[in-house]
């Protein structure tokens, strides 16, 4: 509450504008959810009422046959599985990487900092191609193996960036000087101070890497052949995207219940397929802001 | 005059020396630990750039990179004599030049409006429900475009039938793949994309905001006079950064929405390169088609680079 002096009353041509304002705000945010409410409703409706169009906005018979039909999808457990296991595994070699490499970079001493950056920023300027970074990884031996998901996009210079700016700001000089007065080396230093110190810094690296990571389907796309090595991603491709809706030789009633049955299940794989980054999304809208804020600073 | 100068060089490079000199003997720790990331560097972003040079090569995998045939500009001839090139070239400069013009606006205005509300639960539920869509999979994102717009089932056509509307096979038509390609993309990033300018308009000074109220200042002239320009280094970065990455764009998502009835449209550059060099394992043709797109991507760069620092006076660099 502002006092009387403060407050000049609003003209009606800005009470207008600020009404349209709303109007504006509120069709987006109708714009953005409607998908998302269908697509749930739909996941938790029965197979006759998606596939027959019933399902428009709330759920329409309310069942879960969509959801017992991915439980029971082998192929998405195991991609389940793998993606959890990449996630975790690059996402510690990624933050691992990018601490290292940006903590250095932060420190004022630091002889040869303005190299090292020039040296990652070229990488943003100029890029090889498709092709040579595939002949890249197929000349180290990692294609169809679980290391060209993990290692190829291991770094990232805009998360480099990041957190040397965090570095830079949040771990004074005077800090480092003390420890090496107290002769404490430098990696004891950043196991010990600084990385206690940069809690929030790793949260927002680790998420950034992680959702990247769980959402990408490219790589193992074109990195791997095995099917027992497929993210998820790569399997919901198979199932929502590739393959074709033609049923067995089931008769025709049968075969239009699978039918209906596997589009059901579409709905509920998206659904399955998106609850660990919902499940993480409170925490990563706050962090990727921060981030993204971090990120924008001219360092 | 000439005496002095060199040695003020001389000190300068004594002092460079003395100073890595100290660098390296205070952190050599730091220096050992760094080596892992460049090698990263070098491996897979450095050797790639030289690994280009298989552009202007028969690249045969018994050969390899260094020892295969050189043959000149052979790969890119035969690309532009193929009367394809043009088409793609004109797919891809069309379906990024329609997404700068949907998705690089709307988060302003967004930013704008967001600007404008108090803070409160609607402003905080626009914000938690506008950001969402970006954490969303590429995949997920064309299962849900193909399940929607579906001729067949799909609620977008069921609803059009219900007010006595024809069904429409959207992903069918060639004419509507940028359509689709551009406003999900709009749909999925808006949200996010504002948060930069948000962050730039929560810097604006109060006192800009009280003197244009005394100035009796209607909404629209605070936002025309004081928010835009409070924001517009920030926008004229994002937007140089994104003419910089418009040949680069979205290429996940066309190649998943892709069908033999919408290519017309949608094979683009990066999408060919994909076709030719890994499916088709025509290495050299494909590097060239890649490097031919990079390089039009830089020189847009620098071009706007240039161009945003004669305007504006900022620029990258």
């Amino acid at each position: 509450m502002s006092s009387k002096q403060g407050t000049i009353k609003e003209s009606s041509n800005d009470r207008v504008f600020l009404t349209l304002i709303y109007i504006f705000l509120s069709l987006l945010m109708i714009v953005i959810l409607y998908p998302l409410v269908y697509i749930v409703s739909a996941s938790i409706s029965s197979p006759e009422a998606v596939t027959s169009g019933q399902v428009w906005l709330w759920p329409v018979d309310f069942s879960l046959e969509g959801y017992i039909e991915v439980f029971n999808n082998s192929d998405v457990i195991r991609g389940f599985r793998n993606s959890i296991l990449y996630t975790i595994g690059y996402t510690l070699i990624a933050v691992f990487l990018t601490v290292i490499f940006a903590y250095p970079l932060s420190r004022k001493n630091f002889y040869g900092k303005s190299f090292f950056m020039i040296f990652i920023l070229i990488t943003m300027l100029f890029y090889g191609g498709l092709i040579p970074e595939y002949l890249v990884v197929q000349q180290l031996g990692m294609l169809d193996t679980p290391w060209a998901i993990l290692i190829p996009k291991a770094m990232a210079v805009w998360q480099i960036i990041i957190a040397r700016t965090f570095f830079y700001t949040s771990i004074p000089e005077e800090l480092v000087e003390a420890s090496e007065m107290d002769g404490c080396s430098s990696i004891r230093f950043l196991w010990h101070v600084v990385l206690p110190l940069s809690k929030p810094i790793i949260a927002v690296l680790a998420l950034m890497y992680a959702v990247f990571q769980w959402n990408s389907y490219f790589d193992a796309m074109i990195f791997l052949r095995t099917e027992e090595l497929f993210p998820l991603q790569l399997e919901l491709r198979e199932i929502l995207i590739t393959q074709s809706e033609s049923g067995a030789n089931q008769d025709i009633a049968e075969q239009q219940k699978r039918q209906q049955l596997a589009n059901l299940m579409q709905y509920s794989l998206i659904v399955v397929s998106s609850i660990p980054v919902l499940i993480i999304y409170p925490f990563a809208q706050k962090y990727f802001v921060k981030g993204m804020l971090l990120g924008s600073v001219k360092g | 005059m000439d005496q002095s100068l060199d040695q003020s060089k001389e000190i300068k490079k004594v002092t460079q020396r003395h100073l890595a000199k100290r660098s390296f003997q205070r952190h050599w720790q730091l220096y050992i630990l760094m080596i892992l990331p460049v090698l990263y560097f070098i491996i897979f972003k450095y050797v790639p750039m030289l690994g280009a040079v298989i552009a202007f090569k028969d690249y045969n995998v018994v050969q390899g990179i260094i020892e295969s045939p050189w043959v000149g500009w052979k790969h890119f001839e035969n690309f532009f004599n193929n009367p394809v090139a043009w088409d793609l070239i004109k797919n891809t400069l069309f379906l990024s030049l329609y997404q700068l013009a949907v998705t690089f606006p709307l988060p302003i205005l967004l930013a704008l409006a967001l600007n404008e509300i108090r803070d409160g639960i609607f402003k905080r539920s626009v914000q938690m429900f506008t950001y969402a869509p970006y954490f969303i999979s590429t995949v997920v994102i064309v299962s849900m475009i193909i399940l929607m717009l579906s001729p067949r089932s799909g609620i977008i056509n069921t609803l059009m039938e219900a007010v006595g509307l024809d069904a429409v096979n959207f992903l069918g038509q060639a004419s509507m793949f940028r359509d689709i390609f551009v406003w999900s993309d709009a749909w999925q990033i808006t949200g996010y994309s504002a948060i930069i300018y948000l962050a730039a308009l929560a810097g604006v000074d109060k006192q800009q905001y009280e003197a244009a109220k005394i100035d009796g200042a209607s909404r629209l002239q605070k936002i025309w006079n004081v928010d835009i320009p409070a924001i517009m280094p920030t926008i004229v970065i994002i937007l140089i950064l994104s003419v910089g990455n418009l040949m680069a764009i979205g290429f996940e998502k066309v190649y998943l929405l892709q069908n033999p009835l919408n290519l017309g449209t949608s094979e683009i550059l990066q999408t060919y390169v994909y076709k030719m060099g890994i499916i088709n394992a025509d290495f050299s043709f494909a590097t060239a088609v890649g490097l031919f797109n990079s390089i039009i991507n830089l020189i847009l760069l620098i071009i706007v680079n240039e161009i945003a620092k004669k305007v504006s006076g900022n620029g990258l660099w």
